[in-house]
């Protein structure tokens, strides 16, 4: 059920194509911009202002993806869902493919800043690894506010409100680690960051597992 | 007429507020480096920390009886001792800010466990726009309930795991130990403790005294 309905949601966005190309070119207007505004002092581009940038970029374009997943449906197709299919395989299913998306999204977002600005990094894989971590942490997060949002009156504002200070605790921990890529540091130094991220990711998609049913009902 | 009579436990809170006060400016403390008699705030900055984890924890239970039986009075419950935790979380950092600027030169530092606390607040202002945006009751009280369940549980590791893994300027952070009962001398444990239990009792008295003004509020509307 949890396949079928991820290959659902995937069709989906391939035969829109509206969506994703709109993410594609949300992301690419940020990193441009971004870009444009050091222009020729490239220079001035220390590592800590790569990496926040890099950061509040995909955090953006993550809150924007992962809102569309649950306010994008239309009424009538809730209920339809509803009677076919658990509650616990919607969400996980509707979690697995915003970990694709967002990991998609990561990787090309962390593409356009190397191509756009510079490449500060040491550590490649690692960095890679902290990326798929933090789409984890995000998709486990935002999918269940975003179910919960879609249910409130203004939506896309509620999204916002409630997601930013949830995924903030994630952002910490992989924006640490890539302070440690930067600097070229040992990769046992980031290790407990990176198993507190996990754990971190386990905590909260159990908890939108167990809450989810209850949100869903109404 | 109705006469006004305290319960037994709320005359114990008195008391111990009392002594808490009393006691806490009074009885001697050891002269420590830096600290010197900014120490005494030790008594009121960290109660308030006890008594809002007590709210906070109280909501995350009272969420989940709403939860499994859809009774409306816990979703009272869970709103209200989350606007105490609230009040209590706020105290903190202002008796936090001033016992700072007494002995970090500083109202704020980049602590990460202010920073983080800052953000837990953040997380439970986002619980009361939830609520404020939903109208329909039922409705309001499942999601609110399953917001607040979600946001504790990212709540304790930001407040709790988080902070001990960098360097940081309170207990149990990089290389300071962490808040243990031995190493605080006799006099200020008895106040502290005392002020622990003191705060966390005058937290549950609020709790009820915000309940009653709840169902005051709910029966004037009945009334309308």
């Amino acid at each position: 059920m949890i396949v079928t309905l991820f290959f659902k949601e995937l069709t989906l966005e391939l035969r829109k194509k509206s969506v994703i190309s709109g993410l594609a070119l949300y992301l690419f207007s940020t990193a441009f911009i971004c870009y444009l505004s050091f222009s020729l002092k490239q220079n001035q581009i220390t590592p800590l202002v790569w990496s926040a940038l890099f950061w509040v970029t995909i955090l953006f374009s993550v809150i924007n993806t992962v809102a569309k997943s649950f306010i994008g449906e239309k009424k009538g197709r809730g209920i339809y869902y509803y009677s076919i299919a658990s509650p616990a395989a919607i969400l996980l299913s509707k979690m697995l493919y915003n970990f694709l998306l967002i990991s998609i999204l990561a990787f090309a977002g962390w593409l356009l800043f190397v191509v756009l600005l510079k490449n500060p990094l040491t550590d490649h894989t690692l960095f890679g690894i902290t990326l798929l971590l933090a789409a984890l942490g995000f998709s486990a997060s935002l999918t269940m506010l975003s179910a919960l949002a879609a249910k409130a009156n203004h939506s896309n504002i509620l999204m916002a409100v409630l997601g930013f200070p949830v995924v903030i605790s994630v952002l910490l921990i992989a924006i640490k680690v890539t302070k440690n890529c930067i600097d070229g540091l040992d990769r046992s130094v980031s290790y407990p960051e990176l198993l507190t991220l996990l754990a971190i990711n386990c905590l909260v998609a159990a908890t939108s597992y167990l809450l989810f049913p209850y949100i869903w009902r109404s | 007429m109705n006469k006004f009579k305290l319960e037994w436990w709320k005359v114990v809170t008195i008391i111990l507020l009392y002594y808490t006060v009393i006691g806490g400016f009074l009885i001697p403390v050891p002269r420590l480096h830096i600290l010197n008699e900014s120490i005494r705030m030790n008594y009121f900055h960290v109660p308030m920390w006890f008594a809002m984890m007590f709210q906070f924890t109280y909501s995350v239970w009272a969420s989940i009886q709403y939860l499994r039986t859809n009774n409306i009075t816990f979703d009272d419950r869970a709103i209200e001792s989350v606007k105490v935790a609230f009040l209590f979380g706020g105290l903190g950092l202002v008796t936090g800010m001033l016992w700072g600027n007494a002995t970090w030169g500083t109202f704020w530092t980049n602590d990460p466990k202010l920073n983080n606390t800052t953000i837990g607040l953040l997380i439970y202002s986002a619980y009361f726009v939830l609520r404020a945006s939903l109208e329909d009751e039922t409705q309001r009280g499942r999601f609110s309930a399953a917001y607040n369940i979600f946001a504790y549980m990212v709540f304790i590791p930001l407040i709790y795991i988080l902070p001990r893994m960098t360097d940081s300027l309170h207990p149990g952070s990089g290389d300071n130990p962490t808040f243990r009962l031995f190493d605080t001398s006799h006099n200020m444990k008895l106040v502290v403790y005392t002020a622990i239990i003191a705060f966390i009792a005058l937290g549950w008295w609020f709790l009820t005294l915000f309940l009653r003004l709840r169902s005051l509020k709910k029966l004037q509307d009945e009334a309308i």
